[in-house]
C-alpha cells in the first residue's frame, strides 16, 4: 500500500513494458508474471472478472476441420498452459486398446504389431459423444464391453502368389497379393445398433488408409480382432485427439536506431520473409534533425511489418552492425495457439472442450472443498 | 393396493420440498451428463481432496488426488491473485504418485475460503474465455464468408 493509502495506477507505457519478455543473445529476461497483489507497491492486481473481460481477447487466423490457429490474449501462462495440457492429455478419443491375435505368422512380433495397431488414428462419425466410456476392468474382472462403448475391428489378411504376375517379377507388390498390409485392410465389424448410430456399414475406418502396418511374403497370414475404446492422452498418446496442440508467444522487434542501406538489406535477411520490409526514406524524414536519417533521402531503411512471422532465431543479434540498434522480445500474455486435430474432433471444438473440462473440474472440486471439515 | 393405482397417482410435487438452501446443499453430488466428454475424467476415478496434517485455519496444505500441473499451476495463479493470500504454492511430491499438494497461507480469512474462492474465480475465468472464443470464432466465420 502506498504511504498515503492512495492506490497507485501504473501508466499504460509501464504496463506494456512489463508485458515484454526480453530475448537477448545469450539470456532471457523478465520471464515470470508480476501481476499479483503485493508485487508492485500500492497497485491493485487482485482478481476481477471485469478487468479480465477487458484484457482478454481471442483472434482467429485459420479455421478448418483439422487445423485451427488463433491468439489468446490477456491470460496468464499458467491458464493457457492448462488448456494446452488438457487438449493433449485429457480430452477423450477413440483408439484400439485390446488386440486378439488368433494367428500372426508375419515377421512382426505380436506385441510390436499390437502397439502399431493402437497408434492408427480412426474415424468416428458424429464424434466421441456417440460412445460411452468403457471402464478398465479391475484385476481378474471381465471387461464390460457392449455396442455403446466398444468398436470391434478385424484384420484378416493372407499373402499369396500372384499367378498373373510376369515371370521373374521382382516387385513384391506385383509378384504377390497383399505383400503390404495397410490400414485400409482393417475392417469394422458393427454389432448391436452401431450401424444406425454411426451411419453405414463402413462409417468407422482408419483415417488414413495408406498407413503401412506390415510387410508379408506368400504363406504368411494375419487373423486379428481388435477392440477400440475411448481413452485419454495422459494414459497413452494414441488417445490424444491433437497432433499436437501448441502455443508460442507473440514476438516483438524494436528497431531502436535507424538501420539504413546495405545494413537494412542484411537486417531483413536475418528474419523469415515478410517480417522486415525495406522502405525508402522520405524527404521529410531526412530533413528532420536528430532522426538519424539526415542526408539519407531515397535510401532504404528497415521497417518491422509483421513480427508475428518471426521465429525469434536471434540471428540479428549476432552481427556487430546491429549492436544496440535492435531489441527482441516476446509478449508474455499473447499466446498464438496452433491446434491440429487428428480427426475425431473438429479442431476448433478442441479448445472449447478444454475450457469446459477445466471448468467442470473446478466445479466438481468446489463441491468437495465445501464438504471438507472446516 | 393394486400396482396400477400407484402408477396413476401423480408424483408428489418435488419443487415444494426444495428451498434455495437445498439447491446449494454441499452433500449433493453435482448431476453430471455421462456422455459429455468434459465430464468423463471425473466419472473415471475418485478425485478427492484432503487437508494435510499440521494445517491451521490460516495456513493449510491440501492434497488433490489424480491432479497434476494442469490444475495445480492454474489454481496457484488464481489463488495468488487474491489479496487476502500471503502465500500460495503447489508441488507434486513424487512423479510416480498421482498427487498434487497446494499450500495456502492467508492474511485474512481461512485458507479453505481462499481455495474455494480460487475455484470459483477459475470457473468465472473459463466462462469468460469460452465466451470470447465463441465470439471471435463467429466474427471470423462471417469475415471469411464476406470475402
Amino acid at each position: 500500500m502506498a504511504p498515503n493509502g492512495a492506490k497507485v495506477v501504473a501508466s499504460q507505457a509501464e504496463l506494456d513494458r512489463r508485458k515484454v519478455v526480453g530475448v537477448n543473445l545469450e539470456t532471457v529476461t523478465d520471464v515470470t508474471s508480476t501481476d499479483f497483489p503485493g508485487h508492485w507497491p500500492g497497485e491493485d492486481h487482485s482478481w476481477s472478472i471485469e478487468k479480465f473481460r477487458e484484457a482478454c481477447s481471442v483472434q482467429f487466423y485459420k479455421r478448418s476441420n483439422l487445423e485451427t490457429e488463433f491468439s489468446l490474449i490477456g491470460v496468464d501462462a499458467s491458464i493457457a498452459n492448462a488448456y494446452r495440457r488438457i487438449m493433449i492429455g485429457e480430452i477423450p478419443s477413440l483408439a484400439i486398446e485390446r488386440v486378439y491375435i488368433y494367428n500372426n505368422t508375419s515377421i512382426i512380433q505380436d506385441e510390436v504389431l499390437s502397439a502399431r495397431l493402437g497408434l492408427i488414428p480412426l474415424t468416428l462419425p458424429g464424434g466421441v459423444r456417440k460412445l460411452k466410456w468403457c471402464a478398465k476392468p479391475e484385476e481378474g474382472e471381465e471387461v464390460e464391453s457392449n455396442d455403446s462403448n466398444t468398436i470391434r475391428l478385424s484384420l484378416k489378411i493372407a499373402c499369396t502368389h500372384n499367378r498373373d504376375a510376369a515371370p521373374g517379377e521382382r516387385d513384391p507388390l506385383k509378384a504377390y497379393h497383399h505383400a503390404h498390409v495397410y490400414a485400409r485392410d482393417i475392417k469394422w465389424i458393427p454389432f448391436g445398433n452401431q450401424v444406425e448410430v454411426f451411419g453405414g456399414e463402413d462409417a468407422i475406418t482408419a483415417l488414413n488408409p495408406d498407413i503401412l502396418i506390415a510387410k508379408m511374403r506368400p504363406g504368411q497370414v494375419m487373423d486379428i480382432e481388435m477392440d477400440a475404446i475411448l481413452g485419454v492422452g495422459s494414459d497413452h498418446t494414441k488417445y490424444s485427439p491433437v497432433a499436437p496442440a501448441s502455443y508460442r508467444l507473440l514476438p516483438t522487434i524494436d528497431i531502436l536506431k535507424p538501420i539504413i542501406g546495405a545494413d537494412a538489406e542484411k537486417f531483413s535477411r536475418c528474419f523469415p520473409p515478410g517480417v522486415i520490409e525495406l522502405q525508402p526514406i522520405s524527404k521529410k524524414e531526412a530533413a528532420k534533425a536528430g532522426s538519424g536519417y539526415e542526408g539519407h533521402e531515397g535510401e532504404k531503411r528497415a521497417v518491422v511489418v509483421n513480427a508475428m512471422k518471426d521465429t525469434v532465431s536471434r540471428e540479428c543479434l549476432r552481427h556487430d552492425e546491429f549492436k544496440d540498434k535492435v531489441r527482441l522480445g516476446r509478449i508474455r500474455d499473447h499466446f498464438i495457439f496452433s491446434v491440429e486435430s487428428v480427426g475425431q474432433w473438429n479442431s476448433d471444438e478442441l479448445f472449447l472442450e478444454s475450457v469446459a473440462l477445466l471448468r467442470n473440474k473446478a466445479e466438481a472440486l468446489q463441491a468437495q472443498v465445501r464438504a471438507l471439515p472446516q | 393396493m393394486a400396482p396400477t393405482a400407484t402408477a396413476n397417482e401423480s408424483p408428489a410435487p418435488v419443487d415444494a420440498d426444495f428451498s434455495m438452501n437445498d439447491a446449494a446443499d454441499f452433500d449433493q453430488p453435482i448431476e453430471r451428463d455421462e456422455n459429455d466428454p468434459a465430464n468423463r475424467g471425473w466419472l473415471q476415478g475418485a478425485h478427492s481432496i484432503k487437508t494435510l496434517p499440521g494445517s491451521s485455519e490460516t495456513a493449510a496444505s491440501f492434497q488433490f488426488v489424480k491432479e497434476d500441473h494442469t490444475l495445480g499451476n492454474a489454481l496457484r495463479y488464481i489463488i495468488m491473485k487474491n489479496p487476502d493470500v500471503e502465500f500460495c504454492g503447489y508441488s507434486i511430491p513424487h512423479p510416480s504418485e498421482e498427487l498434487m499438494n497446494i499450500r495456502i497461507q492467508t492474511y485474512e480469512g481461512t485458507a479453505l475460503d481462499a481455495l474455494e474462492k480460487g475455484l470459483s474465480d477459475l470457473i468465472a475465468l473459463c466462462d469468460e474465455v469460452s465466451a470470447k472464443y465463441v465470439g471471435a470464432r463467429e466474427a471470423f466465420q462471417s469475415q471469411v464468408a464476406a470475402v
